[in-house]
């Protein structure tokens, strides 16, 4: 009953606006911890894009996602467009499939949500090779898998303002 | 769920639809991607989002620091002890030529002098730290902690003290991005130690180097030496660039595949100097627009014809 899913009975409290900022911001700055060239490294800001995308498809989407790629494109030092251009089509995917992922269960949203961040590193690769740059190697596309392991922990960890009770309750925070 | 289950009636407005959207973002972003890649015009933004954005990121470069720092304190100490001993070698070993050098500079003037030469270009540098590389993984950029406020400007080669590493392409108040050796996009033109055969030497991907447009049956051996030759006023000549690794001679091509391999450590961290701009080139001659024409008959033959 605690799914956040469809399915489920459990009605949650309405999301605040800040917080979603709020996230948005905190996954810019895991972003740019500079790992250098570590692959497996999850791509944050796209990952809770997509997390807003799909539960809230009506307060984040499409601009939201072309803010956060220009801020990603000045920090990676890439070429301009190129995160804002990905950002855009996953957004738009996220949003158009929202109303689909959120009847399966948390492992099978997961499974949607892989290929929307495999087909985002597609097309930030082919806008670089087209400009000339060179392959980045296979396990660069690591990151879409180990950021999709994430969906689990961060669906729940991004819903908990939503999930606390209307009355207050001391004894049962959440 | 807050999630809207079905189509809205048309009095709640929710602006364009999802598509028009989409079309919307999508070309404003490949005006920017087009913008940026052919006609560079977007720097300006960029030196402004990155001042910006320069404690965030500070920030965020601690816990990597304090990680850095946290294991070079735990460092074993024969390591540092081996470190030692090999730098005082190197030392011993080069101070047979340090303690020659300011004689042979003394000399190399007065034979200059003799020669009427100019006098070369005694070089400044400024040490700069690399702070990190950049997380973009189609390009091999690093990032060093000294600017504009500090001097610094686009163009300037950047060494270690074994060679060059690369260039600075972009500057920032407080730091600057320096494209390495092994990027696609960065050549660097260079002479054969040996035998003084000039060529460009071009990045190829995964920490590699090219040696590109040599004839096949070009002068080159595994394990020459390549040091900047100097033609383009940007690099001083002679400094260690790479060595030849890889001679591949096939007929079916009219040029070699020479892979070269850099001498400096191009993708290690560390210290490194950033080389002063070089006094400017004397300006190339003016290209030859119109053939030219021999006297007599023939030129005139030729202006009718047009």
């Amino acid at each position: 009953m605690m799914q956040p899913t469809h399915s489920s009975r459990r009605i949650l409290l309405p999301v605040s606006n800040w917080f979603i900022v709020l996230t948005l911001f905190v996954a810019l700055l895991l972003n740019l911890i500079p790992f250098g060239r570590l692959p497996g490294i999850p791509d944050w800001v796209a990952l809770v894009l997509a997390f807003w995308c799909v539960h809230q498809p009506l307060k984040v989407g499409m601009a939201a996602g072309f803010v956060l790629g220009l801020a990603m494109d000045v920090a990676d030092a890439s070429v301009m467009g190129q995160h804002a251009l990905a950002y855009v089509l996953l957004a738009f995917a996220a949003a158009g499939l929202s109303r689909r992922i959120l009847w399966f269960p948390l492992a099978q949203q997961a499974l949607h949500v892989l290929p929307m961040f495999l087909g985002m590193q597609v097309v930030m690769m082919l806008t670089r090779m087209l400009g000339g740059a060179e392959f980045p190697g296979l396990l660069w596309f690591l990151s879409s898998f180990t950021a999709t392991l994430f969906w689990h922990p961060v669906t729940y960890v991004l819903l908990i303002p939503q999930f606390q009770s209307q009355d207050k309750d001391v004894n049962r925070p959440i | 769920m807050s999630v809207v289950g079905h189509a809205p009636p048309p009095f709640f407005r929710r602006g364009p639809a999802p598509l028009v959207r989409l079309v919307f973002f999508v070309s404003l972003s490949l005006v920017l991607l087009v913008a940026d890649l052919r006609f560079h015009t977007l720097e300006w933004v960029r030196l402004a989002v990155a001042t910006a954005a320069w404690p965030l990121q500070r920030a965020t470069g601690m816990p990597i620091d304090a990680a850095g720092d946290m294991g070079a304190y735990l460092a074993r100490q024969a390591k540092l002890l081996k470190e030692n001993e090999e730098l005082h070698r190197r030392q011993l070993e080069t101070a047979n030529l340090l303690l020659r050098q300011r004689h042979l500079e003394k000399e190399n003037i007065r034979l200059r002098a003799l020669h009427d030469m100019r006098a070369r270009q005694p070089v400044e540098g400024r040490i700069a730290e690399i702070l990190y590389a950049t997380r973009d993984p189609f390009s091999r950029r690093v990032i060093i902690d000294k600017g504009i406020k500090h001097g610094i400007k686009e163009g300037q080669a950047v060494v270690d003290d074994i060679g060059v590493i690369g260039q600075v392409v972009r500057v920032f108040p407080l730091t600057s991005e320096v494209l390495l050796l092994t990027d696609k996009d960065q050549a660097i033109p260079v002479e054969v130690e040996r035998n003084g055969l000039r060529a460009i030497l071009a990045g190829a991907g995964a920490g590699a180097m090219e040696l590109r447009f040599q004839a096949a049956n070009t002068e080159v051996q595994v394990g020459d030496i390549l040091v900047t030759s100097g033609l383009d006023g940007v690099y001083l000549p002679g400094l260690p660039v790479a060595k030849v690794v890889k001679v591949d001679r096939d007929s079916e091509y009219s040029f070699a595949r020479i892979t070269c391999l850099p001498l400096a450590g191009v993708e290690r961290h560390g210290l490194v100097l950033v080389l002063s701009g070089r006094a400017e080139l004397p300006p190339q001659p003016e290209d030859v627009k119109k053939p030219i024409e021999p006297p007599g008959r023939g030129g005139r033959t030729k202006k009718k014809t047009r």
